[in-house]
């Protein structure tokens, strides 16, 4: 229906995160989590967030979801500062969200019809995002018939219904194999180049966000800043075989790097009490064993 | 297949549809029709959200025929060994009782004063078509109705709003925690002082026993949904009165539907107890009238009746269940 031009010059959908802490807990028992980021997305970038576990990347995307109140700081929106959850903020999670008592149809709907959109408008718009998705045969099916890369699919769907003017994604093909996952990233970047919406994606797949992105940010191990923010200049569209690209390449081996450091220093305590020392590993709220 | 969809969709006037229809035909026309996999859809597409009009896809007849005979028979066979043994297993029962009092076999065990199938059934035919038998399940089933209707009313909201708040939890859970131990036949006497008739009574009494497992699994319903369905909810829009409606309501109805069939069972005991002792009417009125009576045939047919309504209500609420909650076959750890 509506045709955006990639040209067009896109005004909504700004994000900044100004200053921003969080902790949780007071006392003894506090954990920072976060610590005086400042970042921002322009209006139809797609910017990914990148850092070690739990290095309070969900944190942060919670906040600007407008789940959590942060310590210091704050997210504003186009101007307007981030309370609570609303709909101009399409949401996608890492596990999967899609309601198992809705069709996949109504799942897609629902953001409109909490809007109080009516029955012909809404099932239009959701048939459109599910053939978009290619899932249209499937509109009648629950998700517990779909597969892992589908659900995810919807989901995505879903949380462009409502038109948001910003898509956060935290981790969202975390959970897929690989292969069902550079699929989705090729998905991805197809939808994301119709809707020239703000994407604020979070990963810990060095390659998916250089694939995905216009601009990376690095964390630091917790409590969570800023570490480097990188600018990713490969042409769109773009193509799976420009990860095969020097380009492509330098910035995997400089993002390693940054990331590597950052890994060791997330988990030097906790390793170094056992007397064991780093080969790139990390330790995560789930335990050892993750390689980055 | 691809072209009729495209005509169809061509000659269909689509509404909401803006000044792009020429164009979004040539769209169509452009992508092939759906890959038969969908796990990699066309990945290079035109920039354009193609408008799909609301209309049933047009899918291949003749595989999915095949398809669901071979489920249809594979399921009516499935079936026949269910309904098989099914019988076997109430096939037994009568059998044991038939040659129990057939034989008149005592030992520990005294089938010397157990009425035969025949009696009963003999019993059956002049009794149980007779008005007053009639009038007494008639009256159980009332009292259950309304017990159990009440019990849902007040305990499914009350339930939900315990699950979801917690100053609702602190307020009522206390008053709760303490009642539940009691088992409703140990509310019978309290009950006729309380209540104004002996009716009012017996409906209270079928209320408690129905309303404690509503309530508890209600609150275990809202307590074990997946916190990130309700986060999807309220990004999506959804304000607390929507959430409660279409998120937290739907997503505890399995564990409501448990509790309803927990409070069913309970509710039959609890009315034929209070029946029993208190009752004017009712079918286990009719039982222990019977037993007062000596009237040992009478006193079976009022226990299977019993055994019957108490199915059949149960039977009922499985049915509305499955009605309600379709997604539920489909649902991980269900039989498949
Ligand atoms: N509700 C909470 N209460 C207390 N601590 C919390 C809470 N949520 C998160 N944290 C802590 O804040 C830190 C950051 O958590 P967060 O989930 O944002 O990390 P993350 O970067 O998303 O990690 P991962 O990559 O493993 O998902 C962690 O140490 C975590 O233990
Ligand atoms: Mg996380």
């Amino acid at each position: 229906m509506t045709v955006i031009d990639a040209d067009t010059e896109v005004r909504k959908g700004f994000i900044d995160v100004r200053s921003m802490g969080v902790t949780f807990g007071s006392g003894d028992s506090a954990v920072v989590a976060v610590k005086d980021v400042s970042l921002n997305v322009q209006p139809g970038e797609f910017v990914s967030l990148i850092g070690p576990s739990g290095c309070g990347k969900s944190t942060l995307l919670s906040i600007v979801a407008g789940f959590v109140k942060p310590t210091s700081g704050e997210a504003v929106l186009d101007g307007k500062p981030i309370t609570r959850p609303g709909s101009d903020r399409g949401v996608v999670f890492q596990q999967y969200s899609l309601f198992p008592w809705l069709s996949v149809r109504k799942n897609v709907e629902f953001g409109l019809k909490m809007a109080g959109e009516n029955q012909n408008k809404r099932n239009i718009t959701a048939r459109s995002l599910l053939d978009l998705a290619g899932l249209l045969s499937f509109e009648n099916h629950y998700p517990d018939q779909l597969s892992g890369g589908m659900k995810q699919r919807i989901g995505i769907v879903r949380a462009l219904a409502t038109s948001p003017q910003v898509l956060l994604m935290d981790e969202p093909f975390g959970a897929l194999d690989t292969q069902t996952r550079v699929v989705m990233q090729e998905i991805l970047t197809n939808i994301w180049q119709q809707f020239r919406i703000s994407v604020l994606f979070i990963t810990h797949d060095i390659e998916e966000s250089i694939f995905l992105s216009d601009r990376i940010y690095v964390m630091t191990a917790r409590p969570g800043r800023i570490k480097a923010e990188i600018k990713v200049p490969l042409p769109r569209p773009r193509k799976a075989e420009m990860t095969d690209s020097p380009e492509f390449m330098n910035l995997v081996q400089e993002l390693k790097g940054l990331i590597r450091e950052e890994s060791l220093a997330a988990m030097a305590p906790e390793l170094k009490d056992r007397g064991l020392s780093g080969f790139g590993m990390k330790v995560g709220p789930k335990g050892v064993g993750e390689i980055f | 297949m691809g072209s009729m969809a495209r005509v169809n969709i061509a000659a269909v006037p689509i509404p909401g549809v803006d000044a792009d229809a020429g164009r979004v035909v040539e769209s169509m026309v452009a992508s092939a029709p759906e890959p038969a996999s969908h796990e990699t859809p066309e990945l290079t597409k035109p920039a354009t959200i193609e408008p799909v009009a609301p209309e049933p896809e047009i899918v291949p007849i003749v595989s999915l025929r095949d398809v669901a005979q071979g489920l249809l028979k594979h399921i009516t066979r499935e079936r026949m060994i269910t309904a098989v043994l099914a019988c076997v297993s109430i096939g037994t029962l009568f059998l044991i009782w038939y040659l129990g009092t057939k034989y008149r076999f005592e030992f520990y065990i005294r089938f010397k004063n157990v009425p035969t199938p025949a009696e009963v059934f003999q019993q059956a035919m002049q009794v149980g078509l007779s008005n007053k038998f009639v009038y007494n399940i008639a009256m159980s089933v009332r009292r259950i109705l309304t017990g159990f209707a009440i019990a849902i009313a007040i305990g499914v909201p009350l339930g939900l709003m315990i699950g979801r708040y917690a100053r609702v939890r602190d307020l009522f859970m206390p008053v709760t925690e303490i009642l539940r131990p009691i088992p409703a036949i140990a509310w019978v006497p309290m009950s006729i002082m309380l209540w104004p008739n002996n009716e009012a009574a017996i409906v209270f009494i079928t209320f408690i026993g129905a309303f404690f497992p509503i309530l508890l699994n209600t609150i275990h319903g809202v307590h074990s949904l997946d916190g990130v369905l309700i986060r999807a909810g309220r990004c999506l829009g959804a304000n607390e009165p929507q959430l409660f409606w279409n998120v937290i309501l739907p997503g505890s109805l399995p564990h409501i539907f448990t509790g309803l069939a927990v409070g069913m069972g309970v509710a039959w005991v609890s009315l034929i107890a209070a029946e029993m002792i208190s009752g004017q009417y009712g079918v286990g009125y009719f039982t222990w009238e019977a037993y007062s009576l000596v009237d040992y045939p009478a006193i079976m047919l009022g226990m299977i009746t019993i055994g019957v309504l108490g199915l059949a209500c149960s039977g009922i609420i499985r049915m509305v269940g499955v009605l309600l909650m379709p997604w539920l076959a489909f649902a991980s750890g269900s039989k498949r």
